[in-house]
């Protein structure tokens, strides 16, 4: 008996060694907690500026940007606001699978909060800054369904004295016609053809002041700290995690996994819990939409948008505009490639993916571990085993991102 | 009996210690014996070549430039043609986010290389390859952030 029991202190040490790296806040490795620190809003730095936008953090701007954004006037039939789709209540965007404005769009409406650190906006990155993002839609006929002249002629009406403030004077607008734009109907293409190009140029420079009071707005609205945050910053002083930055042992092991073999935060890394470029993950195109391209469609749109960093209503000098000129606009990687969503408040916004094709966070969890393969192109996704505890540990650690 | 069994078993974990320390390793980071030095004869040796980053420290997520000097074996400037950018992170199978390329020629074989944007954490590799009159040859160097 005697000769057996070194050998169960043995068994008994290695039970607990295992144990200790399987269970518990006090489990993490030296490399984990470093990760996890990474992940937390403390990691997050200020907003980087806009040099594309001399108004990005003017007060003035941000304050008319927010009257723009929640003025369903600004619209073709005077029914649809920013705020139709990106709902402030709902981590301003609207639970649906696609966008609804005048009528059903073709991908997910994407949430605000963060949107200052992106690069680049909309699921293929077809504006790149947050301005020329803004009034995007504002001409899309399924989105506000309007026309650029009439948004001129709008600002001057309502908020004139306002504009003028910030932006200084307004163009002369009395010959522009009061529908037209280069996009749009025939009768208001033709109706922009028709006008002088100082008009042209003139009704251009208040629709881009008009993104760029949106912008100054959007910019404030910041992830909050949650939960997991709340864990971290214990974590990162050797503290206990409790009360309120509490994590159960079946969060503690979908943590793990997000940082370590579920390969999560290959691309949500970053305290914003996205790498902020785009990847085809396999995700099914919808049989009764129109081909999605994705990033491939959009570096050739970003390229010609005439609001882009390098064009003649950015405020930026061309070396501040080094993402699109040093932007990647070929390869194999483009095609059916999206953007990498942040997982901030990610539980709270089912339906998942850029045409809402995935109904639940437990299904989206197991997207990723099957890895389908993706009919044209092929998925960057790597089939992983999961059990069924894992996928539960990782949507119990998910769910830590938004509360 | 019982001695054999305890060897054996110890030997077990050492080696479940070893294999979780080195899985980790592999895993999570870049090999210990990278090379990570930034002046390197490249690789059949016509040039010297040193890679000099503008922004130190690297950082993630934003764009970084970097000053490549392009010698000939006998130390003088190479009279460079081009210069191509290639690279990616080997542990995750994926290349450059970006098309980085020469932006300036600022003479004595130094070039500044703009638009290098490193999107995670982790081992990097660059490789530079050189069109200069001695011929075509490639320096890949490696950056773990």
């Amino acid at each position: 008996m005697k000769r057996w029991f070194p050998l169960a202190v043995i068994l008994v040490a290695v039970l607990g060694f295992f144990a200790l790296f399987r269970h518990g806040e006090g489990s993490f490795t030296e490399a984990e907690k470093k990760t996890i620190a990474s992940l937390a809003l403390t990691a997050l730095p200020k907003p980087p500026p806009d040099p594309s936008n001399r108004y990005a953090d003017d007060p003035a701007a941000a304050a008319l940007g927010a009257t723009l954004f929640f003025d369903v006037r600004m619209s073709g039939q005077g029914n649809v606001s920013c705020s139709t789709c990106h709902q402030l209540e709902h981590q301003f965007q609207d639970g649906l699978p696609r966008g609804h404005g005048l009528a059903d769009t073709d991908r997910r409406t994407m949430p605000l909060s963060g949107v200052a650190y992106n690069s680049w906006f909309f699921w293929d990155g077809h504006r790149d800054s947050l301005w020329a993002q803004a009034i995007t839609p504002m001409e899309e006929p399924r989105e506000h369904g309007g026309d650029r002249a009439f948004y001129a002629h709008f600002m001057k009406r309502e908020y004139g004295e306002r504009y003028q403030r910030i932006f200084g004077p307004l163009p002369d607008l009395s010959a522009v016609p009061e529908h037209a734009s280069p996009l749009g109907r025939p009768a208001e293409q033709a109706a922009w053809k028709a006008m002088t190009g100082e008009q042209r140029d003139g009704v251009n420079r208040v629709f881009a002041n008009i993104g760029k009071a949106i912008e100054a707005f959007e910019r404030s609205i910041m992830p909050e700290k949650t939960r997991f945050d709340r864990f971290a910053a214990a974590l990162a002083v050797g503290a206990v995690p409790d009360k309120d930055a509490a994590f159960s042992e079946l969060e503690v092991e979908g943590l793990k996994l997000f940082i370590g073999s579920a390969n999560c935060s290959t691309c949500h890394n970053g305290p914003r819990f996205t790498d902020g470029q785009f990847h085809n993950t396999g995700v099914a195109p919808v049989p009764s939409l129109p081909p999605d391209h994705g990033r491939a469609e959009g570096v050739k749109l970003v390229a010609a948008d005439p609001f882009n960093c390098l064009g003649r209503y950015s405020d930026a000098r061309p070396e501040d505009c080094g993402e699109l000129r040093f932007m990647a606009k070929s390869g194999k990687g483009l095609e059916r490639a999206f953007k990498v969503p942040s997982l901030r408040g990610v539980a709270g916004r089912p339906p998942y993916m850029h045409a809402g094709q995935i109904a639940t966070l437990e299904e989206a969890i197991a997207h990723y571990a099957n890895a389908p393969t993706e009919p044209t192109n092929g998925s960057e996704l790597h089939a992983i085993t999961l059990t069924d505890r894992g996928r539960m540990a990782l949507a119990a650690f998910l769910k830590t991102l938004g509360d | 009996m019982s001695r054999r069994v305890l060897i054996v078993l110890v030997a077990a974990v050492i080696v479940a210690i070893a294999g979780w320390q080195l899985a980790m390793r592999v895993f999570m980071a870049a090999p210990d014996d990278l090379d990570l030095s930034l002046s390197k004869k490249s690789a059949t040796g016509l040039y010297a070549v040193s890679l000099t980053p503008e922004q130190a420290p690297i950082r993630e997520g934003v764009l970084q430039s970097f000053l490549l000097t392009v010698k000939t074996a006998d130390g003088k400037p190479a009279d460079v043609l081009r210069i191509e950018i290639a690279g990616g992170m080997p542990r995750h199978g994926h290349g450059l986010p970006t098309e980085p390329h020469v932006t300036a020629a600022l003479g004595d074989g130094k070039h500044r290389i703009e638009g290098f944007k490193f999107t995670m954490s982790g081992w990097w590799q660059l490789r530079f390859t050189i069109d200069a009159p001695p011929g075509r040859d490639e320096a890949d160097f490696n950056i773990v952030l």
